[in-house]
């Protein structure tokens, strides 16, 4: 496919996880992500795949870390309480330094919440999915061709660094349609997977893909190996955006489909005066701290824009360090931001300096 | 140049098809569009609504709290949108199924028969694709030509009555006399 076609987030996701050889996709159905599991039952088996529907989440993350141990490229998605449901099998994946997929398309919590699209799980996919010392790699889309172009990311970066990646998306980016091309994403090279425990043909001595450490001192020394794994993750894999940010007095902060209306919001102060930028952070773990710290010599007022509460606004809070006032401004439980009301809050901040 | 639609109706009426086919033929000629559809309890019966950007630069926000073009094809929509609309911009009503007039000033609103017209002509179902020919006459967003061949092509040659049926409703919204 080297045309544009006109496709769902959703869609997009699925698709592109099968051009990145993605074999195995496990899942069970939640609205606003049901048609990446269509989108698999549909075209997988014929690329010699398979996709199943489990009995229910927590059979779907075991059987992707099965199906991770084992070697192979390998998928869940689900939508937010699809996710706490995984939450245990995933830290289990973690702790078996196994590269996967999981794709979170957010709507609104907590409890079964709603089914409109939100922001609302940023704590639970950079902080607390599961329990232990963990990071999974998070990549937040803004586009439906990011829905694709991270899909196959997202899987590289697990694989380099052997780790699960997360793909955090929301229902808007999962239903919406946009023209998406196919044709260019970037291969890395890969290291081989000789850790997978996937026969031994008599020629090799076994493996073991394990997540229990009975003595403390071993336990302690497979974190610390792992987090040295993190360390080069948090130096080389970070990515954001920048729009207008050279001149800017106001930056915000705002990533996925909210990113999108602060792009909007940025031109629309910019008509009345205040110069306002973005940086929109691509991963959200690692997060680009060390680009916003910079950004605090220049601008005078950071503004984060969610769908949630207020979650992301902690880390720039981190990284801003003191340095300059850091608001928040969000709608949630499914609600959008407007371009009309965060262009208001640009003007209130402004007005305040 | 950015264009923003919000179509809305019932469930069935063809609301997401309509949109859909505006996204669709704005990317065939190369601009850049998105489409967000409404997933909530409206799918499941009720109203239906979507929203389209059509656009020659990058579009910000895929999400529209007030469209350009309004197409409302019953009363709840245009009881929900046509305070929205934003000033200068085009409400256009299916008039049979919508008996209000917009008091406006600040809009130009287009009142179509759209379902009557479907009805006396044979095309019951049809009432969204002679709306989007009265759009394509009056906005003239796109070159009919360039609409009616990209509705066509994506219906598959074996029906034929379905073609005839689609080019039928676009052709008689286009020829449609506008006050």
């Amino acid at each position: 496919m080297s045309d544009k076609v006109l496709m769902k987030g959703n869609e997009a996701i699925a698709e592109a996880a099968i051009a990145a050889g993605c074999v195995y996709f496990f899942g069970y159905p939640i609205t606003p992500q049901t048609e990446v599991a269509e989108y698999m039952a549909r075209r997988l088996p014929k690329v010699g795949g398979l996709c199943l529907q489990a009995e229910s989440e927590v059979a779907a993350i075991n059987m992707l870390m099965g199906a991770s141990a084992a070697g192979t490229r390998a998928m869940t998605s689900s939508s937010s309480p699809g996710i706490s449901l995984k939450s245990e099998g995933i830290s289990y994946i973690a702790g078996c330094d196994l590269p996967c997929l999981i794709v979170n398309v957010q709507r609104g919590g907590p409890g079964l919440g709603g089914i409109q699209p939100s922001q609302q799980d940023y704590y639970q996919a950079t902080r607390g999915v599961g329990h232990g010392d963990l990071r999974l790699i998070v990549l937040a889309p803004s586009s439906v061709q990011e829905m694709a172009s991270l899909t196959a990311e997202a899987f590289d970066l697990a694989d380099t660094y052997r780790m699960p990646a997360m793909l955090l998306a929301d229902g808007a980016l999962g239903q919406m349609m946009e023209p998406v091309d196919f044709s260019a994403f970037p291969k890395r090279d890969l290291p081989p997977k000789d850790w997978a425990t996937n026969g031994t043909k008599g020629a090799r001595k076994k493996n073991i893909v394990n997540s229990l450490f009975i003595e403390p001192d071993k336990l302690e020394q497979s974190i610390l190996t792992r987090y040295e794994r993190y360390k080069k993750v948090e130096a080389e894999e970070v990515r954001y955006e920048e729009v207008m940010t050279e001149d800017a007095d106001i930056v915000l902060v705002a990533f996925g489909i909210t990113a999108r209306i602060a792009k909007s919001a940025i031109a629309e102060a910019r008509k009345a005066g205040v110069k306002a930028g973005l940086l929109r952070p691509i991963t959200l773990w690692p997060f680009p701290k060390k680009r916003l710290c910079e950004l605090a010599d220049t601008a005078k007022a950071f503004v984060s824009v969610e769908m949630s509460m207020g979650q992301m606004v902690d880390d720039v809070r981190l990284a801003v360090n003191g340095k300059r006032p850091v608001s928040f401004f969000g709608r949630t439980g499914g609600m959008i931001p407007s371009v009309e009301e965060v262009t208001a809050e640009i003007l209130n901040v402004s007005a305040s300096l | 140049m950015t264009t923003r639609f919000i179509f809305a109706g019932s469930g069935g009426q063809g609301i997401q098809f309509s949109g859909k086919q505006m996204a669709k033929t704005g990317m065939h000629v190369g601009l850049n569009v998105t489409f967000l559809p409404s997933y909530g309890p409206e799918m499941r019966g009720g109203t239906s609504n979507c929203t389209v950007v059509i656009s020659d630069g990058e579009i910000g926000s895929p999400s529209v709290s007030s469209p350009d073009i309004l197409v409302a094809m019953n009363l709840p929509s245009f009881d929900k949108f046509e305070p929205k609309v934003a000033p200068g911009g085009i409400l256009f009503c299916d008039s049979t199924l919508v008996n209000k007039k917009s008091e406006r000033d600040d809009i130009r609103a287009v009142y179509v028969p759209a379902t009557g017209l479907a009805s006396d002509n044979g095309l019951t179902g049809f009432a969204n694709v002679i709306l989007l020919g009265v759009i394509l006459k009056v906005t003239g967003i796109f070159e009919f030509k360039d609409f009616e061949d990209y509705l066509l092509s994506n219906i598959p040659a074996s029906k034929t009555a379905l073609i005839e049926k689609n080019k039928a409703a676009l052709e008689l919204g286009y020829a449609y006399p506008v006050e």
